[in-house]
């Protein structure tokens, strides 16, 4: 989706903020926050961290921006647990307001009516599955990035789209997040290293950028060209 | 004293009501607190790095297969199913991201400060990282290549700074202290290098 997570070389952020930079946690609410991970496979109300990384995507997108790296994920844990049924949006709220909070406050989580089946339990705790058959591309092959968004989780940024790099290490089967995300099965396939130059990214010279990418974000540039 | 954030309201509220369920305790939250301020740390990779300058062997074995190293030493914290160590040297400096959300390697640098999560380090890093690097208080020559690690899977990045000179006396404990957090996100050199 393209979400306002989606941050890569967008402009206007200003400069590196250092405040809080030596505090594990900036306050107790922040590591409270933290430990409600354990409430997602303990309700069953997410099973596995690409549905949990896609829920924050699907925050308020104002409150990504405006209620810090911990809200994000208040915002994401909240939605799930609508989602599943475990609470309602209104007794958080009723429960908020009589701790002092304002009825009006802006709340980061968004609970859909229809959400996506939750899909079966990881086999454990692991993301890299065995493949059946050989990876499609090895170290040195020329690649070109899909251009489409897509409309759920992906691990392509956008920055990223429709652009030519070269693969520079080959790391096996992992669980694709697009599907596992969406309750839609594991569909492991194999992941690489993709080398960009900052020529083709951005036609600014000078470095480059890598990323991790699924073989299906990928097409041969033999191919296209 | 100020009233606590909208966001801080709304996490005491679902705590609460978790910790009816018996889904959540303050005991957990202790934990989790002690655990990522005293056992999982930058001191970890601090380890792995003062070891990799001291033994040429480590070195090797670290940046060809670091995950069974982290195994090895048995750290905590999680995020390192796959750790790829990246190294620097004269002619190239490496920097460590995650664009789409934040990415770290907890089990050999703890949890990631906060600039890390926050837009501006997320959006430019990979835009313009001589011109953040500098105003981060990391001036590189023009010369030295940059190459900048996105972490947009499960495979997670940490920087071996390069070893500042002078330190041939010093012992794996002292060298340890000269290896930063920053020096092995990539937006640092470790204690005694310039630049």
């Amino acid at each position: 989706m393209d979400g306002i997570h989606d941050l890569g070389g967008k402009d206007g952020y200003g400069p590196v903020d250092r405040t809080g930079d030596d505090d594990v946690f900036q306050a107790r609410w922040e590591a409270v926050v933290f430990s409600m991970l354990a409430a997602g496979p303990a309700t069953g109300a997410w099973r596995n961290s690409d549905r949990f990384r896609h829920a924050i995507e699907r925050v308020d997108p104002e409150a990504y921006l405006a209620h810090g790296y911990y809200g994000r994920w208040l915002g994401g844990i909240e939605t799930l647990l609508v989602e599943a049924g475990i609470f309602t949006q209104e007794e958080i709220t009723e429960r908020a307001v009589a701790l002092g909070a304002d009825p009006g406050d802006r709340i980061a989580a968004r609970p859909r009516p229809y959400p996506d089946p939750l899909g079966e339990a990881p086999q454990d705790r692991s993301s890299r599955r065995a493949l059946e058959s050989a990876p499609g591309f090895v170290v040195g092959d020329s690649v070109i990035t899909v251009s489409q968004s897509v409309p759920g989780h992906t691990r392509l940024p956008a920055y990223a789209r429709g652009k030519r790099g070269v693969i520079t290490a080959s790391h096996d089967g992992w669980v694709l997040p697009d599907s596992n995300a969406h309750g839609r099965g594991e569909q492991p396939q194999p992941l690489y290293t993709v080398c960009f130059d900052s020529e083709t990214l951005w036609g600014a010279a000078g470095f480059t950028v890598s990323l991790d990418l699924f073989e299906s974000y990928l097409q041969s540039a033999e191919e296209v060209s | 004293m100020t009233k606590p954030s909208a966001q801080a309201l709304r996490a005491e509220a679902l705590e609460s009501l978790l910790t009816e369920k018996g889904l959540l305790s303050s005991a957990q939250v202790d934990e989790v607190i002690a655990t990522y301020s005293e056992k999982v740390g930058p001191m970890n990779g601090a380890r792995l790095v003062a070891r990799a300058w001291l033994e040429p062997a480590f070195r090797q074995q670290l940046l060809a297969d670091a995950t069974s190293i982290v195994n090895d030493y048995g750290f905590e914290g999680g995020q390192c199913e796959k750790l790829v160590v990246v190294e620097n040297t004269p002619e190239v400096h490496n920097v460590v991201v995650c664009t789409l959300c934040s990415c770290y390697p907890w089990a050999v640098l703890g949890l990631p400060p906060k600039w890390y999560k926050e837009p501006a380090y997320r959006s430019r890093i990979v835009r313009e990282p001589r011109q953040v690097l500098n105003e981060m208080g990391l001036e590189l020559t023009d010369d030295v290549q940059i190459r900048v690690w996105d972490s947009s899977a499960e495979i997670r990045y940490m920087v071996l700074p390069m070893r500042p000179a002078d330190t041939e006396v010093l012992s794996q404990a002292e060298l340890e202290t000269l290896v930063t957090r920053d020096s092995m996100i990539g937006v640092a050199q470790p204690v005694g290098v310039k630049g």
